[in-house]
């Protein structure tokens, strides 16, 4: 009988931690911010069609960094658990909350009990109809659960990224202040993945942007996609 | 769901883009048309007429505010027109419980395509879901609920309104011009065939779809006309390029106001 190699827990658990890690800092990264009309979600993202960021439910969006198809497969896990949640009780009883906890569970079990944990970091985030009743979750490949204020920053560099975004970040931010620091904050990654000093950031095209919004004003299913002209005339009042 | 919070195996498979088709895998419990009912359509309050018709683009729909269980009125201001989308809208006649439920379904089958394929379906597309939720609806119909809706929206592609009706059986048919269901239908297409004209603009539109509602509620006894007393106008909404908009009620107040005194007027007593 052959005797399997003995790995200590604590041994296994960094190993994973470390493979995942590496994969979710190859990508660009995501911004998540909240200004005093709802929340931003902005990254650089030259695909039209494949998305980082979008919709869950009526107040409630999500957004993603890492393998593209673990993060797909969990968004539409997410819709699922919201429509099957809305229809059977009611609209107003699914909340960002339950939905955090539910892929916390998710990628906890994955990290946990599979030969491989998923390579993804999110953001679950569900606008209030005030500023203080707004909700960010961001969630890490095991499971790990923070209750962020203000703004976050996931994906390559993300740290430094995160200080330079909480310099600029106050609160009441208008959208195209938000918008802005983003897009600062974006372009402080250089094309090489390098990061630029300040001062010296990368101009992002709007072509190369995705961005979305939770507005808080509208009525019922808040999301709505920033993109063309109507993302050009948000850049254009900072301008 | 067996371990408790999780996302069970149900939400994480691969599968269609259809809420529909996730239900009836996961909790098909939740379906309507999976009860046994039997005898229990007379209890059931029904809806009574719809109306929609077209205009230079886009489409407008109509539903009186009366349900009726029998030879009761069951409810004064019930709704029986809902926006399906930001660019269509579904009115619902019949068995009036299980038409709101299949009209929140509705909805919610094409949001939920909408959101896990990023892009909207086509109206036809749209069309076709509802064929199949009243197919999944057939043993209800058969036990004497039957709920036929009719649906409208602005075709994005064409740049034109549209109007599909539907039997029980989930049969769909394009409907041109003009198209009316429920009991009071009878009466209210007879007023659109005489009204309708093309080229016709929204506030036009409007006035005929509430005449039209009007004569049906005259001849029809489960058809409730305009409530001045209370204040309550049928629901009226257009779907054009601009998406769903539900008319205001101060407008229909004026609009049924401005039809009441013509007919005082045209001293009309039939």
């Amino acid at each position: 009988m052959t005797m399997p190699f003995y790995v200590s827990p604590e041994q296994l658990m960094k190993d994973r931690a470390d493979f995942a890690r590496k994969g979710i800092a190859r990508g660009r990264s995501v911004v998540v911010l909240q200004y005093d009309d709802g929340i931003l979600f902005a990254t650089e993202n030259p695909s039209r069609a494949l998305h980082k960021i979008s919709e869950i439910y009526d107040r409630i969006a999500f957004a993603a960094v890492g393998k593209y198809n673990e993060f797909e497969n969990l968004r539409v896990a997410g819709v699922r658990y919201a429509d099957l949640r809305g229809y059977s009780y009611d609209r107003a009883d699914v909340t960002a909350r339950g939905l955090a906890n539910a892929y916390a569970q998710t990628l906890g079990t994955v990290f946990t009990t599979e030969s491989k944990p998923l390579e993804v970091e999110l953001v679950v985030a569900e606008v209030g109809a005030t500023p203080d009743a707004d909700q960010v979750y961001r969630l890490s490949y095991d499971g790990s659960v923070a209750d962020e204020r203000g703004h976050v920053v996931m994906g390559g560099q993300a740290e430094q990224l995160g200080k330079r975004l909480g310099d600029g970040w106050r609160e009441g931010l208008t959208l195209a202040e938000a918008l802005a620091l983003a897009t600062t904050t974006l372009g402080a990654v250089g094309t090489d993945g390098q990061l630029l000093a300040e001062g010296a950031e990368r101009d992002i095209d709007g072509a190369q942007l995705e961005v979305a919004v939770l507005d808080r004003a509208r009525p019922r299913r808040a999301f709505r996609r920033l993109q063309g002209a109507a993302l050009a005339a948000v850049r254009e009042v900072e301008a | 769901m067996s371990d408790a919070g999780r996302l069970g195996d149900a939400f994480l498979r691969p599968g269609s883009s259809s809420f529909l088709d996730f239900l009836k895998d996961h909790a098909p419990e939740l379906l309507p048309g999976r009860v046994d009912a039997a005898g229990g359509a007379a209890l059931a309050p029904h809806a009574t007429t719809i109306v929609a018709l077209t205009f230079e683009g886009g489409v407008v729909m109509a539903g009186d505010r009366r349900a009726t269980a029998g030879t009761m009125i069951a409810s004064r201001e019930i709704e029986k027109v809902f926006p399906a989308d930001d660019y269509s809208a579904i009115g619902i006649s019949g068995a009036a419980g299980i038409g709101v439920d299949l009209a929140k379904l509705f909805q919610l089958e094409l949001e939920h395509y909408e959101k896990i394929e990023g892009s909207l379906l086509s109206l036809d597309g749209k069309a076709n879901r509802l064929a199949t939720l009243l197919r999944a609806n057939l043993p209800l119909a058969i036990q004497g609920f039957v709920v036929v809706p009719l649906f409208a929206g602005y075709d994005l592609d064409r740049g034109t309104g549209r109007i599909f009706s539907y039997d029980a059986t989930g049969g769909r048919y394009e409907e041109h011009e003009h198209h009316g269901t429920g009991s009071g239908s009878i009466f209210a297409r007879g007023a659109l065939k005489k009204l309708w004209t093309p080229g016709m603009d929204e506030a036009q539109a409007v006035r005929v779809a509430v005449e039209a509602l009007y004569d049906a509620a005259d001849d029809d006894s489960a058809t409730g006309g305009p409530d001045p007393v209370r204040r309550i106008w049928p629901v009226v909404a257009t779907v054009t390029a601009l998406g769903y908009q539900r008319v205001a009620e101060d407008e229909l107040a004026a609009v049924v106001g401005a039809l009441v005194t013509a007919r005082t007027e045209g001293r009309r007593l039939a």
